[in-house]
């Protein structure tokens, strides 16, 4: 990519991004304004995806609510990310970069 | 192209150009030239790079010779001198410009991407998938219409892209970041004009 463009890129980039890998279970913190008010919400899950690179990287989080499976797709140098933190790892290491497949699996089979 | 964070958070979706620095080379005023303009250059050259009416101006004018000239009509020339420097600081955040460019070239096209016809049938034993069709009618009028639209080549023509809004400035590395995205291959040349209003710059993308 253009240097340039890598340099503004940096402007807007975390310095410090929090480490977490495809298939660790997150909670992200994320900042949700209503109105005036300013408050934190969790959000915890599977992180099945990275896409993107530079600042426009993302990730997806993965969990079930209430039966239904439920995905954020989250940018990676948001602001209002403020912290990612990694509550425990996968049981097995994933064999893939993507955990599409988690999708059609329900209980112990969609375990890592 | 790329993207940056507002403060809130917000995602906006960003061309990144690189706006001067930018020499004033000459002023056109009413009197000599009829119409008022200024003359700006972009990205100083060696004098072997320049044609020579354009390396004799440049000397004339006591300004080195540039790779890009381009005159920007202004109402009036009252504050620009020859050799002054303009940045990208002479925009700011929040401003409306026009960006005028070269959009990039698509070679010979056919009808479907030169004009956006519909694609025929792929399957169902038809043979006109990219074909233009029918072009005009039969005994009368027994021509085919002035303009009918058939293949062509397209791109690579100027397009001007209308208010864009700043969303950042750097004036240390002659930065402007727009919003949304303008014509033409990274690295082209474009204009960046106040909106409607003829102001000035030349830039690069």
């Amino acid at each position: 990519m253009d240097k340039i463009i890598q340099e503004v890129q940096k402007q807007y980039m975390k310095e410090d991004v929090p480490s977490f890998k495809v298939g660790d279970i997150v909670k992200v913190e994320y900042l949700i304004k209503e109105g005036q008010n300013e408050r934190v919400q969790p959000f915890i899950g599977q992180v099945i995806q990275f896409t993107g690179h530079g600042v426009s990287k993302t990730f997806a989080v993965r969990r079930i609510v209430q039966g239904e499976g439920v995905e954020r797709t989250f940018p990676l140098h948001s602001p209002r990310v403020l912290n990612v933190t990694v509550e425990r790892g996968p049981k097995r290491k994933p064999r893939r970069a993507k955990l599409f497949y988690l999708r059609e699996r329900a209980g112990r089979s969609a375990q890592l | 192209m790329t993207q940056i964070f507002r403060e809130d958070g917000m995602v906006v979706p960003v061309t990144v150009l690189e706006a001067g620095p930018c020499t004033v080379t000459g002023l056109r005023t009413g009197e000599r030239d009829g119409y008022t303009a200024v003359q700006l250059g972009f990205i100083p050259a060696r004098n072997k790079h320049v044609h020579k009416p354009q390396r004799v101006a440049a000397e004339k004018a006591g300004v080195k010779p540039h790779r890009v000239l381009k005159e920007f009509r202004v109402a009036d020339t009252n504050g620009f001198e020859v050799g002054q420097e303009l940045g990208s600081d002479i925009f700011e955040v929040g401003d409306v410009v026009d960006i005028i460019g070269t959009t990039k070239g698509k070679g010979f096209a056919g009808t479907i991407k030169a004009h956006g016809f519909q694609r025929g049938s792929e399957t169902h034993g038809c043979m006109n998938v990219r074909r233009p069709g029918s072009i005009g009618q039969c005994a009368y009028p027994g021509r085919v219409f002035k303009g009918q639209r058939m293949s062509k080549h397209a791109g690579a023509v100027r397009r001007t892209v209308k208010n864009l809004v700043i969303e950042a400035v750097d004036p240390e590395k002659g930065l402007l970041l727009v919003r949304g995205g303008v014509p033409g291959p990274p690295n082209g040349l474009i204009q960046v004009v106040t909106a409607k209003t003829a102001k000035i710059k030349g830039g690069k993308n």
